[in-house]
């Protein structure tokens, strides 16, 4: 490729054309670089952009909607939640330590530098089997990552999901959701104005590590991605953890226009999208970059990833304010630059121009594709399954069998290296349907739900976007919020190939029907495709993380049983729905079969009911009915607190069905005697059906004459299966 | 009752400790900069948990050279009460201000969990309102906790009743520390380090909702009433 430079810096001949044209020029290397990595799909979203505008992005709590660092709603007493989900899942690929720490790195700026303090971090990671050595090696590389920098910075990481499937095998995902507090007043935005105004750059020097990490994560995984190594930044927690204190104690002062954190195309997008933002140009000279070696070219200081920087644009005669605090912390402060009002996005080294082009041209005017989309041929070829197509022996051992399936095992092992009680506002920490968090001094907490079934979206893309937004609404109801608003990590293979744009499409349709119907919009997210390696594309995984509100800390619910003759209820109804179920996984090793139905007008009454009954203080213990179906569903309800169960129930399915299937819409609630009448109630009220099926009970699990399990046996398989298999 | 607690770059337990000595202990509280050569006279100064300086040499081995340790160090010789959790308990140990060693937990990982733990001496500043032998539950979060100390220490530690806080048995000690110790104190009964958190279990609002930890920070307040105001204000 000696002579079409633009290859390597992953752009097409028409894109270096329409470049050309643009420019009326030919690039220089500085500026194709420049290119490069500001049309990849990572920061241009060229691929997806047409499909993601269906979305709805405005609802009566959003404040900023996606377009910022990252999204913002509105949750009373002039507070707001920030809160965005975003994916590093090919850095975690071929360095899974520093590939998943980077991962909470970037996306903890984005929250502070919207004027929030950082209170919770999720993730939601998808590993293929445990059963090999080099899915060991990533998933323990990629918890400690994890652990070893949420932990430093003092972030507690309260939740999320762990998934094993050969999907995933030689491309894990790796999404981290990050949420923070603010005061309204408070709210920082990425914006260049003001012609004259100075831009500095703040925090690390800029070293040669992480060089073109976007145009990286913009193509597949292949056999020698080993050797990409260096497009993987190397995190510093500690120093993170500076700036983050240094970025509020400065957006606290009114010092600033605006502030951007420099993530993917470091220094390169964040200039070209502050200025594209302000309608404004911006001038730099990249000699005055702090730099930790010698000699960087300007490409490389355009295009470097190095971590733990921000963009800043102080108001004019504010740039000591900014140098004295960021001093104070131990960090450099450099004015490398000024606002102008050409649009132009100028770069210099010292007198030499090296690269001018429009920021709108580069952060807004990327080229948009609509990629063809048709439906994938294994889809036609999906089968019913049948109770009768599942071979059972015993149900004791299946249930005993799904519960030390790693997807649905206790998650304890991960768990416990993350610090999750740090900053002193766990409610409800790992382990629960979603995570509590406290607003101190205030009645009020937040409830924070990462969602996503990739067997459902293989099998059924539409309605397993639609489940995986209507689940996380059900956790956030089942721990006694509000669902409010959704961030939404998109992670699918290569969107040339029709099949897998097909699946994209769908699933965002899909997810946009859900959030309608649940009123939950999405106010910011992250596209991830070319999620392949030699072995085949992922499962579509568009993962949800929601937030929700309770506005009172009484309404604190959890899904463990508490007191032994407490009546259990199933809220909502069973179908004979085994396709796509971790059951059939676990016995027959199949993914198969129809995904489970979901009515969202039924849906939403199911929550409605909930809801109603835990604010009338109705309901001692709350558990979605989800992977594994509802005798998993019970039994991770009696662990905690070592409870039994005695359920009598109607078989109205096939029995395995009854146990095993996954029917969406269910939600598994214990009450005290007294209450049956008022939960009833509220119930009929709503027209959702509802079952007595037993009470809470002993010591053991028994279910109709079907299973029969000592609950404690039944805690020990399910909390050390991990474990066994490492 | 007045207290200091001091943040050191990349401690991040400072606003936890502050929060609870201040709104629920209702103790006059500053935050005390690493970078400050005097400090007020106060009745209590905690070194927080945290990674202070990052902690990437030894846990503790940078914080104590920052330079507010000198004036801690002299207000501790004076009598002052120090508490050191976690991050702070190991910056004691590398500051000489008590006895002994940290390694890393015994099976290499980070820990964050709640511990059954007993209390060994409750004839101290920080321990009075518990009952000895009693059980207590305290989470821990680190990745540094295998204390330990040579035979002889040991020996010095067990005669001069300076062990306060045992994890409650070997099942129970997260991280591998000789004779399951979690908190010491030295031999004068001012300074104590240990490293579960109470502050994190001293509300019930919040997970685990146990409050075991409550009672280290009435002990301090009951000492210092008791003691009538010896410290100047």
């Amino acid at each position: 490729m000696p002579n079409k430079p633009w290859l390597k810096e992953g752009l097409t001949q028409e894109e270096y054309e329409m470049i050309v044209e643009l420019l009326d020029r030919k690039p220089t290397t500085t500026e194709l670089g420049i290119f490069g990595v500001m049309w990849s799909e990572h920061c241009s979203y060229k691929n997806s952009k047409l499909v993601l505008k269906t979305l709805p992005t405005e609802g009566e709590c959003v404040i900023q909607g996606p377009g910022e660092n990252a999204g913002i709603i509105d949750i009373g007493d002039d507070q707001a939640i920030s809160f965005k989900i975003e994916s590093h899942n090919h850095p975690s690929a071929v360095e899974p330590f520093q590939g998943a720490a980077t991962g909470v790195g970037g996306i903890i700026r984005d929250i502070f530098t919207m004027g929030a303090r950082p209170i919770a971090n999720l993730n939601s990671l998808r590993f293929g089997n445990l059963n090999n050595d080099k899915v060991k090696y990533l998933f323990k590389g990629v918890v400690s990552g994890i652990s070893s920098y949420g932990n430093s910075i003092g972030i507690p990481t309260v939740g999320g999901e762990v998934y094993f499937s050969s999907a995933y095998e030689g491309n894990p995902l790796v999404n981290v959701m990050s949420v923070g507090l603010l005061d309204q007043e408070n709210i920082a935005t990425a914006t260049a104005e003001g012609e004259g105004n100075s831009v500095m750059v703040v925090g690390a020097a800029t070293g040669r590590d992480g060089i073109k990490g976007a145009s990286f994560a913009s193509d597949e995984l292949t056999e020698d991605s080993e050797k990409d190594r260096p497009a993987v930044q190397v995190g510093d927690p500690f120093m993170e953890k500076l700036l983050l204190e240094a970025s509020l104690e400065l957006i606290k002062t009114d010092s600033l226009i605006g502030i951007q954190d420099m993530g993917a195309a470091g220094l390169t997008s964040s200039s070209a999208e502050m200025a594209s933002r302000g309608n404004s140009g911006i001038e730099i000279d990249i000699s005055k970059v702090p730099t930790r070696e010698k000699n960087m070219s300007s490409y490389e200081i355009m295009l470097s990833e190095s971590q733990e920087r921000m963009l800043i644009i102080p108001k004019k005669g504010k740039e000591r304010v900014v140098k004295d605090i960021f001093d104070k912390w131990g960090l450099h402060a450099e004015v490398v630059g000024k606002v102008t009002d050409d649009g132009m996005l100028r770069i210099f080294n010292g007198e030499n121009k090296v690269a001018e082009i429009s920021a709108k041209i580069l952060a807004d005017e990327a080229p948009e594709y609509k990629r063809e989309s048709i439906m994938p041929e294994y889809i036609k070829s999906i089968n019913e399954i049948n109770a009768e197509d599942i071979k059972s022996k015993d149900f004791n051992n299946d249930l005993l069998d799904v519960l030390s399936s790693p997807t649905i095992a206790s998650k304890k092992w991960v768990y416990e290296q993350y610090d999750y009680m740090v900053m002193t506002n766990t409610i409800v920490g790992p382990g629960s349907d979603a995570a509590v968090i406290r607003i101190k001094g205030e009645d009020k907490a937040v409830a924070l739900s990462t969602d996503s079934n990739g067997k459902y979206c293989y099998l059924n893309p539409w309605r397993g976007g639609a489940i995986a937004v209507a689940e996380a609404a059900r956790n956030i109801v089942c721990s006694g919020g509000k669902p409010l608003a959704i961030t939404d990590g998109l992670n699918f293979g290569n969107p040339m190939d029709p099949e897998i744009y097909w699946q994209f499409k769908n699933s965002v349709e899909g997810i946009t029907k859900a959030c309608k119907e649940l009123d939950t919009p999405v106010i910011g997210g992250n596209v991830s495709f070319y999620n392949e390696s030699p072995k085949g594309a992922i499962y579509p995984t568009p993962i949800i993380g929601m937030v929700g509100l309770l506005d009172s800390l009484e309404d604190q619910t959890t899904m463990h049983f508490k007191d032994e003759g407490d009546l259990i209820y199933l809220i909502g109804q069973t179908g004979e729905e085994l396709g796509g179920s971790e059951y059939l996984k676990v016995k027959e090793g199949k993914v198969d079969g129809y995904v489970p139905q979901l009515d969202l007008n039924l849906e939403n009454r199911v929550q409605k009911t909930v809801r109603e009954a835990i604010k009338n203080n109705i309901i001692k213990s709350a558990h979605d009915c989800s992977e594994g179906g509802l005798a998993v569903n019970l039994a991770e309800s009696c662990f905690r607190n070592g409870l039994g169960v005695n359920i009598e129930i109607n078989e109205k399915t096939s029995k395995k069905a009854l146990l095993f299937g996954e029917s969406q819409s269910r939600i598994v609630v214990s009450i005290s005697e007294k209450q049956a009448s008022k939960l009833e109630n509220i119930a009929v009220k709503n027209c959702v059906p509802y079952e007595h099926i037993g009470v809470v009970k002993g010591k053991q699990f028994k279910f109709n004459n079907l299973i029969n399990l000592d609950v404690e046996e039944m805690k020990a398989k399910w909390e050390t299966a991990i474990e066994k298999n490492l | 009752m007045k207290a200091g607690v001091v943040t050191f770059p990349g401690s991040n337990c400072d606003r936890d400790v502050f929060h609870v000595l201040q709104n629920i202990f209702e103790f006059d509280t500053d935050m005390i900069w690493h970078k400050d050569k005097k400090i007020k006279n106060y009745d209590l100064i905690v070194l927080p948990g945290g990674f202070s300086y990052g902690d990437y040499l030894r846990s503790g081995a940078i914080a104590r050279f920052a330079k507010v340790m000198e004036p801690v160090i002299e207000f501790a010789e004076n009598g002052g009460l120090v508490l050191g959790i976690c991050n702070g308990f190991q910056i004691l140990l590398e500051s000489n201000l008590l006895p002994g060693a940290m390694k890393v937990n015994d099976n290499l990982k980070f820990v964050c969990r709640n511990t059954k733990l007993t209390v060994i001496n409750n004839n101290t500043p920080f321990t009075n309102q518990y009952k000895n032998s009693e059980s207590i539950e305290m989470p821990v979060a680190h990745g540094e906790g295998n204390y330990y100390i040579d035979k002889k220490g040991l020996m010095e530690l067990k005669n001069n009743k300076q062990i306060i806080l045992k994890y409650k048995n070997k099942k129970e000690n997260p991280n591998g520390s000789i004779k399951n110790i979690a908190g010491i104190c030295n031999k004068e009964r001012n300074i104590f380090g240990l490293m579960p958190h109470p502050e994190r279990c001293s509300e019930p609002q919040i997970s685990p909702g146990k409050v075991d930890g409550y009672n280290i920070f009435s002990s301090i307040i009951s000492y210092i009433n008791k003691r009538g105001d010896k410290v100047a204000k």
